[in-house]
């Protein structure tokens, strides 16, 4: 199959880098320089001791693409380990957004009750307005915000994506807080 | 940013303290570095100071800072080591932009230091203030901007580091002039540790196993080698050499990685590509195992990419995962050093007791010998008017057997210069390959004279490509550098004309190089000496007066205006689509796809 008759795939990439100035920039500057989508992208330190930052990025394109990516990503030097968590097994993605409404009346009953089934927390509310907060998958959100946008004015903050792979390996701990359990020496031998 | 490694044993308990720009100087020491090259500037001033203090690394003083970067490449290039540039902040970095942008992509290990602005400056739009690290991040391997004195020592030999491991490339060290006054801590070389960077060497044991196989099994094997086995090391191309041997196979090599096989060689078919060989070029189409070795399988080399070796097993060594499966999806792929990975290859086919299939190894040369006899660089030399071709061809023919070293500009010359002069060992050839900048050759030459005091070193350029960098004939004049310009003067931009006959219908916008200057004059000018041939009876003169002069020469050679680089493979088209010249050209014309490429 030529190249470019490939199928676009999406994939949910976890990278691990150093958090140091200009970080960002060389991962945001590889997707643009090399002409590669970015459909979310999000970064938090997670571990203050040792100042690494955790990226999650959802990228699109053909397989080879793909590869290409995790590739040149890995090969940056404050990069120090890339995970495609859509390859490597399943995976749970989360977004949280923040959901202002403004409306009237009705309308304010009907936003509520919806906000309920979708399991929002209203966390700000004026006579006229809701701020609700909501977490889960993409779609939902999605499916959330085209909601309430028919029930009145919408302003929406969203997080994008982050994921973590399902079951009990760890992909990339925290080194600080691995506690490492020496084995009980085994018995000496008889003299 | 790293944290200090406090529980380190071996750690001094009070770490000596000098300034920035002594550790700069110390760290250089530590890093082996011999010569920088370098244009000094308000921001780098205590470096200079430094320099001039201690005496302890020769400085080149170049005229451009674009050339500071080509003749560290040249160095760097021609040695093995790395190449090391000092620039100032602001146009001292801008200018050195190009030039990293170069090495970025020849992959070549650059260290190159640049000024800025006092750190509680930066961002102020101060004098000669630019972002530096900003501009450079997509032209380098990576870049440093230095924010705390106690990062100082480790970034300079963690640049060392990366700038020579793995795929090499540019590094630039971007140093607040605060930084180099301030009191820093030094730290030797061996306590610094990289731990994000660790790219693989080693190949993968089951993937190269099966390659060897694969290749044992080949009916029309070819081997196709590139610019990473040049930055392997010699040992790489001996062992590329030898497997090459001991396999009788044929093999062929990228623009970068002439000489990792000599080109005296029986079993080399000559460069690939765009203006490869017919025969490496039919035999790459039809092959059916391509064993590529530190090569990227680049645009000029592939060709249309549908039609690129449509019935290959393809075999990829490269040390850059993410040259592979880039441009040519390949069957084994083996991440890892190119000279490793041979010595393990080599150990698999002897311990295996593999031999070649003769009877279908002697039938595939029969094949390539019959696209040999079409002899493809053939050409007519003429009684009066100097081919460009004779002319390289003579030069070569006139220094084989000296310890010769050629760098090349960008055009026409490059192409001819890879084609007719034949280079037997690696490290002797620099050339602009992947980003094919007008203007490096002889900056670069440069650099390989400072390296090699005693070779003979070559420029064989364009005279449009000359002019962009001739400013250094004044740095070849201060440091007395012998190095020889040997100009392939037709009076056009040779390669932009051959495109717009080949596809903008002969309408010559702005390729013409009007308003020349005398060359012989200008190099008297500068100090150094100019020589000219205008007809075949003069050439020969020429070059054995340029050898035997032991001073920068300038030699004019006024030759044939209209001559093509032949053979061609017109963009867009694929291997077996080679133009032979310029009967093949009137026939063809580019497609619609092809025109738009570059």
């Amino acid at each position: 199959m030529k190249p470019s008759e490939m199928p676009i795939e999406r994939h949910t990439i976890a990278v691990l880098v150093a958090n140091e100035p200009g970080v960002l920039a060389r991962v945001i500057g590889l997707f643009s320089g090399r002409g590669y989508n970015i459909e979310s992208l999000t970064v938090s330190e997670v571990d203050e001791v040792n100042a690494r930052s955790r990226i999650t990025i959802v990228t699109s394109g053909t397989p080879m693409v793909i590869e290409q990516i995790k590739a040149q990503l890995f090969r940056l030097v404050p990069v120090y380990d890339v995970h495609d968590l859509t390859q490597e097994g399943p995976h749970l993605s989360r977004e949280l957004a923040l959901v202002k409404v403004r409306n009237v009346g009705d309308h304010r009953i009907e936003a509520l009750r919806i906000a309920d089934t979708f399991r929002a927390r209203a966390i700000d509310s004026t006579l006229e307005s809701f701020v609700f907060e909501l977490t889960g998958g993409t779609e939902k959100l999605d499916a959330f915000i085209d909601l309430m946008a028919a029930l009145g004015e919408v302003e929406v903050s969203r997080t994008g994506v982050v994921a973590i792979a399902r079951g009990a390996d760890l992909q990339m701990p925290l080194v600080r807080r691995k506690v490492v359990r020496r084995k009980p020496r085994p018995p000496a031998a008889a003299d | 940013m790293a944290q200090p490694r406090s529980s380190n044993p071996r750690r001094p308990a009070a770490p000596t303290t000098m300034s920035g720009a002594a550790i700069i100087l110390k760290a250089l020491q530590d890093q082996g570095v011999e010569v920088v090259f370098g244009y000094p500037g308000g921001a780098v001033l205590p470096i200079y100071d430094e320099l001039f203090k201690t005496n302890a690394v020769r400085h080149i003083l170049v005229r451009h800072e674009q050339a500071a970067v080509h003749a560290a490449e040249g160095y760097a290039r021609s040695t093995g080591k790395v190449g090391v540039v000092l620039v100032t902040s602001g146009p001292g970095a801008t200018n050195a932009v190009t030039g990293l942008t170069d090495a970025l992509m020849d992959s070549i290990p650059i260290v190159c230091l640049t000024g800025q602005v006092p750190t509680h400056l930066i961002g102020n739009d101060a004098f000669q203030e630019a972002d530096t690290t900003g501009i450079t991040r997509p032209c380098t391997k990576h870049n440093y901007l230095v924010r705390e004195p106690g990062q100082l020592a480790r970034v300079m030999h963690e640049a060392f580091y990366v700038a020579s491991h793995g795929r090499p490339g540019p590094v630039v060290i971007d140093l607040p002039k605060d930084i180099l006054f301030a009191d820093c801590p030094y730290i030797e070389a061996s306590e610094v540790e990289t731990k994000s960077y660790r790219p693989q060497v080693k190949g993968d044991t089951t993937a190269i196993e099966r390659a060897v196989e694969l290749i044992a099994k080949a009916k029309r094997p070819i081997f196709y080698g590139g610019g990473g086995l040049i930055n392997a090391g010699p040992k790489a191309s001996k062992l590329f050499t030898e497997f090459v041997h001991k396999t009788g196979y044929p093999a062929t090599l990228t623009l970068m990685g002439l000489g990792a096989i000599p080109a005296t060689d029986d079993r080399f078919l000559g460069m690939l590509g765009m203006h490869g060989t017919y025969e490496a070029n039919w035999a790459m189409h039809e092959c059916d195992v391509m064993v590529c070795i530190g090569a990227r399988f680049d645009d000029r080399v592939t060709g249309r990419l549908s039609d690129f070796s449509p019935n290959a097993k393809k075999i990829h060594v490269d040390i850059d995962a993410s040259s592979i499966n880039k441009n040519v999806p390949v069957d084994i792929p083996i991440v890892g050093d190119a000279g490793v990975v041979l010595e393990q290859m080599l150990a698999v086919w002897k311990a295996k007791g593999y031999q070649a299939d003769q009877a279908a190894l002697s039938k595939w040369w029969k094949r390539i010998e019959g696209w040999r006899s079409r002899k493809c660089l053939a050409y007519r030399p003429s009684p009066d008017v100097i081919l460009p071709q004779h002319a390289i061809r003579r030069l070569y023919e006139k220094t084989r057997g000296m310890d010769c070293y050629i760098t090349t500009e960008v055009g026409q010359h490059q192409m001819w210069a890879a084609q007719y002069f034949g280079f037997d060992e690696p490290n002797r050839w620099m050339t602009s390959g992947g980003l094919g900048t007008m203007g490096y050759g002889f900056p670069a030459a440069m650099g390989v004279q400072i390296a090699h005091p005693e070779a003979l070193v070559i420029d064989i350029a364009g005279e449009a490509s000359f002019l962009m960098n001739i400013q250094e004939l004044s740095t070849m004049k201060q440091y007395d550098l012998p190095v020889k310009a040997f100009i392939i003067n037709n009076q056009w931009m040779g390669m932009v004309r051959q495109w717009q006959e080949l596809i903008h219908g002969g309408r010559y916008s702005e390729s013409y190089s009007a308003a020349l200057p005398d060359f012989v004059k200008v190099a008297e000018a500068f100090g150094g000496v100019g020589l000219r041939a205008t007809k075949m009876s003069e050439l020969d003169d020429v070059i054995d007066e340029m050898i035997a002069t032991p001073r920068t020469v300038v030699a004019d050679i006024l030759v044939k205006q209209d001559e093509n680089c032949f053979p061609m493979i017109p963009s867009g088209a694929a291997h077996h689509e080679m133009l032979l010249g310029p009967e093949d050209q009137a026939e063809r014309r580019t497609s619609e796809e092809g025109m738009v490429l570059v």
